[in-house]
C-alpha cells in the first residue's frame, strides 16, 4: 500500500489547517455561504436535508485496518455510529456538524486519509479495479499509476475551477470493474510491442445525458502519461461550457466537438506540454510502484476447501473471486444485507472487517464502487473462519452479483436534489427476491437506482435500471432495462411509463418472469435481454 | 475602489488596458484584458509589446483564466499579469503558482489573511512556471 512521506503528510495537514481557517472564517461570518460553498466542497462537505454530509477519500478504494478503524471511530465519535461506503470507493458520513469538520479532518490525516477534492468542481478521488493487485487476469497493478494521478491532481494550480466536477478511473484489465468508460478520463493500462502505455478514453458520464467515452487515444507512453492528461484536462477547462451547469461535463464538450476535434486540440495541446516538464520523473513511478509489492503469498496453500455446509459453498461460490495465486481468492462483504441500506456499516462491522482484513487479507481492504468491501487476499483453507464471523455479524449475505446486490443513492431520505426515495424501494425488492428464493436462480442481475435524473445509483448502467421522477407531486418510478458499466459498456433504455412504489416491485419481477420463460442456456439476464429485444419486456409490462 | 496588491518592482502600468479585439486591430496598445472567453494565445505573437495582460474573474468560479495565465508564462511572457474581478483570499495562493503576480480584487482583500495563503503551502505536487520544485523533484534529489 502507499504510504505518505513528509511531503505527503505536509499537505495534508496545511489543508486541514487551511479548512479549519475556512470554517471559522465562515462561522464568524466573514465568508458568505456562497463564498464558502466551493471550498467546503473541496473537502468535502456537503450539504444536505438535513446535515451536512462529509465524503471522506479512499484513494482507488484501498484501506488497511488502521484506517478502517478510524472510520469506525469517527463514525460514532461525530456521526450516529454508521457511515455509507459510496459507488465512488469513498465512505460518506450522513450526520455532520459544521463545528466538528475540521476535527475530523485532523483525525483522518493521522492516518494518511483526508477529504481533499471529494466534491466541487475539480478532478475527484481516482478509482480503479477493487481486484488490483489480486485479479488473476490484470496487466500490471493500476494503483501506481492511480497513485501518481492522486498526487499530479492534488491541489492542482490551474484546473481547481473547473466548468464541472471530473472523475478519472483506471484500470489494467480487459474486464472493465471500475465502469471506467462512464468516467470523464478512462484510463486503461495495455501492453503494446512489450512496452506498457496508457489507453484514453474521454467524456463519458452519467447524470441526465449518458455518455460512453470514446476511445482518445489508443497508447500514451507511460512516460507521457501526466502530461496527456493535463492537456485533456487543459482543453476542457479553457473550452468546457460554463453557460449550463447541465451541459458543463467534459462529455458535452466532447460530444459538441466530435471526439476526433476534441482529440485534435488534446494532441496540439500535449505537443505543446511536453517541452513544459510537465512529466514527472520515471524514478517518481517507480518509487510509487514499490509500495505495491506482492503480499508474501504462500506457494503451497491448498485449493481445496470442505464444502460440506451448504450455506458456507453458496457464499464461496457467490462471493469470492479467483485470485493470481494458487489456493487464494479475494472475498467480498457483502453490505446489502436483505432490508438493509446499500452500503451503510455500523462501526462494529468497520471494526470486525478491519480485523478480518488485519488476520486473513495482508492488512488490506477495498471499498468497490457496488457499494460492497471486498479482502483482496484471503487463503482459501482460511474462508470458512472469515465466513462464520461474518455471518455472526450480519455481513455474510451471498449475493454478490445479484438482484439483492443493489446499487442506491441515498434519494430523498437525505438528499435535497431528490424526487424520489431510493432505498426504500431497494429493500423492498431485496425482501420480494429474497421471501421467493429467487435470487439464486435468476444468477447475476446488477439492479441499480437512482432517486433522480442526476445518475448517482448508476441506473443508466444497470441491467435493470430504476429511476424516481416527480409526477405532479407524487413519487414515480421508470424502469429501465439494459445498461451495463463492464468492458461491454452499454446504456440501458426505458421501458415506457413509470410505476409507483409497489408497482415498480411488481415490474421488476415482471421483467425477470420474462428472462426466466426465454433464456438459453447460461444467459445471464442481460445476454438474455440482448438476444430478445425489449418488446417481448413491454408486452408483459403493459400488454 | 479596489486596492492593487503586486509582487513586482518595476512601475505599474497606469492607463487601462483594452480588450483583446481592440488590441489585435490597433497595434501600439500595452495594456490589454482578457476575459474568460478570450484566447489568450491571440495575443502569443504580439507578447514583446505588451507590458500588462489583465485577466478578469467575473465569478472566481470561472477558472478560465488560470489556463489563460499559464499559457502566456508558458509562452514566455514576463509582463505584468494581473489577476482582477472576483479574486478572493482563497484563490490567490493557486493564482500566484498559475503566473499571475498582481491582483485587484474586487473587495479588497485583508493584509494577514493574504500572507496566511500565500505561506500555506510548504510544498507543491505539480511544477508550474512560478519555479517552485515540485514535491517528486525533491524526493529524487
Ligand atoms: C446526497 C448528496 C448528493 C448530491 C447532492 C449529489 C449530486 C449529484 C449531482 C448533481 C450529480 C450529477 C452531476 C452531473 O451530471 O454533472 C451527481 C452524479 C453522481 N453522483 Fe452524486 N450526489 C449526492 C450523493 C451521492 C452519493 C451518496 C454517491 C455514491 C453512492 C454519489 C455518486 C454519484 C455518481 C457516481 C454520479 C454520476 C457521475 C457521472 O455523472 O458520471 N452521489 N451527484
Ligand atoms: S441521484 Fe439524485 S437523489 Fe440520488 S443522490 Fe444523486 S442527486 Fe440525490
Amino acid at each position: 500500500m502507499y504510504r505518505y512521506d513528509h511531503y505527503d503528510q505536509a499537505m495534508v495537514d496545511a489543508r486541514v489547517a487551511e479548512f479549519r481557517d475556512q470554517a471559522q472564517r465562515r462561522l464568524d461570518g466573514k465568508l458568505t455561504e456562497d463564498q464558502f460553498k466551493p471550498l467546503r466542497l473541496m473537502n468535502g462537505l456537503y450539504l444536505q436535508l438535513h446535515a451536512y454530509m462529509l465524503r471522506v477519500a479512499i484513494p482507488y478504494g484501498t484501506l488497511d485496518s488502521r484506517q478502517m478503524r478510524m472510520l469506525a471511530d469517527i463514525a460514532e465519535k461525530y456521526d450516529r455510529g454508521y457511515g455509507h461506503f459510496t459507488t465512488r470507493q469513498n465512505i460518506q458520513y450522513n450526520w455532520i456538524k459544521l463545528e466538528d469538520a475540521a476535527d475530523i479532518l485532523a483525525d483522518l490525516a493521522t492516518v494518511e486519509m483526508h477529504a481533499i477534492q471529494t466534491s466541487g468542481n475539480c478532478i475527484r478521488n481516482i478509482s480503479s479495479d477493487h481486484f488490483a493487485g489480486a485479479a488473476a487476469d490484470e496487466l500490471v497493478d493500476p494503483r501506481p499509476y492511480a497513485e501518481l494521478l492522486r498526487q499530479w491532481s492534488s491541489f492542482h494550480p490551474e484546473f481547481s475551477y473547473l466548468p464541472r466536477k471530473f472523475k478519472i478511473a483506471v484500470i489494467a484489465s480487459e474486464s472493465d470493474r471500475a465502469a471506467m468508460r462512464l468516467h470523464d478520463i478512462g484510463i486503461r493500462i495495455v501492453e503494446k510491442g512489450g512496452m506498457l502505455g496508457a489507453a484514453f478514453y474521454v467524456g463519458g458520464g452519467m447524470g441526465r445525458t449518458p455518455m460512453i467515452a470514446p476511445l482518445v487515444r489508443d497508447f500514451v507512453p507511460l512516460d507521457q502519461l501526466v502530461t496527456y492528461a493535463e492537456a485533456c484536462l487543459r482543453v476542457y477547462n479553457r473550452h468546457g461550457r460554463r453557460d449550463n451547469k447541465y451541459k458543463a461535463r467534459i462529455k458535452i464538450l466532447v460530444h459538441e466537438l466530435g471526439a476526433e476535434e476534441y482529440t485534435r486540440q488534446v494532441e496540439e495541446e500535449f505537443a505543446h506540454l511536453l517541452g513544459q516538464g510537465i512529466e514527472p520523473p520515471l524514478a517518481e513511478l517507480e518509487r510509487i510502484k514499490d509500495f505495491f509489492p506482492d503480499p508474501a503469498f504462500s506457494t503451497d496453500a491448498p485449493t481445496d476447501i470442505d464444502r460440506s455446509d451448504s450455506a458456507f459453498a453458496l457464499w464461496v461460490d457467490r462471493n469470492t473471486h479467483p485470485h493470481k495465486i494458487p489456493g487464494h481468492a479475494s472475498a467480498v462483504i457483502s453490505l446489502k444485507p436483505v432490508g438493509g441500506i446499500p452500503g451503510d456499516a455500523t462501526a462494529g462491522q468497520m471494526r470486525l472487517m478491519a480485523n478480518l482484513a488485519e488476520r486473513y487479507s495482508f492488512d488490506e481492504c477495498r471499498v468497490m464502487h457496488t457499494q460492497n468491501v471486498v479482502l483482496p487476499h484471503v487463503r482459501m483453507a482460511d474462508l470458512h473462519a472469515i465466513w462464520t464471523e461474518l455471518e455472526a455479524a450480519g455481513l455474510g449475505s451471498p449475493n454478490l452479483d445479484t438482484i439483492e446486490d443493489i446499487i442506491a443513492c441515498p434519494g430523498l431520505d437525505y438528499c435535497s436534489l431528490a424526487n424520489a426515495r431510493s432505498i426504500p424501494v431497494a429493500q423492498r425488492i431485496q425482501e420480494r427476491f429474497a421471501e421467493t428464493g429467487r435470487t439464486e436462480v435468476l444468477g447475476e442481475l446488477k439492479l441499480k437506482i437512482s432517486g433522480c435524473i442526476n445518475a448517482c445509483g448508476h441506473h443508466h448502467a444497470g441491467h435493470i435500471g430504476i429511476l424516481g421522477v416527480d409526477r405532479k407531486g407524487v413519487e414515480n418510478y421508470q424502469l429501465l432495462l439494459g445498461g451495463s458499466e463492464a468492458q461491454d459498456t452499454a446504456l440501458a433504455k426505458i421501458t415506457g411509463p413509470g410505476f409507483d412504489e409497489e408497482g415498480i416491485v411488481d415490474a421488476v419481477e415482471k421483467a425477470t418472469d420474462v428472462y426466466l420463460d426465454q433464456r438459453q442456456g447460461g444467459e445471464r439476464f442481460l445476454d438474455t435481454y440482448r438476444r430478445i429485444g425489449m418488446t417481448p419486456f413491454k408486452e408483459a409490462l403493459y400488454g | 475602489m479596489a486596492e492593487l496588491l503586486r509582487f513586482r518592482d518595476d512601475e505599474a502600468v497606469d492607463h487601462p488596458a483594452v480588450t483583446v479585439d481592440s488590441f489585435l486591430g490597433q497595434s501600439n496598445a500595452n495594456a490589454v484584458r482578457i476575459e474568460p472567453g478570450d484566447d489568450a494565445r491571440a495575443l502569443l505573437p504580439h507578447l514583446d509589446q505588451v507590458s500588462l495582460v489583465e485577466v478578469n474573474f467575473p465569478v472566481f468560479g470561472d477558472g478560465r483564466g488560470y489556463s489563460a495565465a499559464r499559457i502566456l508564462r508558458e509562452a514566455g511572457y514576463t509582463g505584468e499579469l494581473r489577476a482582477v474581478g472576483d479574486v478572493l483570499v482563497d484563490q490567490i495562493a493557486l493564482m500566484r503558482r498559475c503566473g499571475f503576480d498582481a491582483f485587484e480584487p474586487d473587495k479588497p482583500l485583508d493584509d494577514a489573511d493574504v500572507e496566511t495563503a500565500l505561506a500555506r503551502w510548504p510544498h507543491v505536487y505539480q511544477p508550474t512556471t512560478d519555479g517552485r520544485v515540485p514535491i517528486r523533484t525533491k524526493r529524487h534529489e
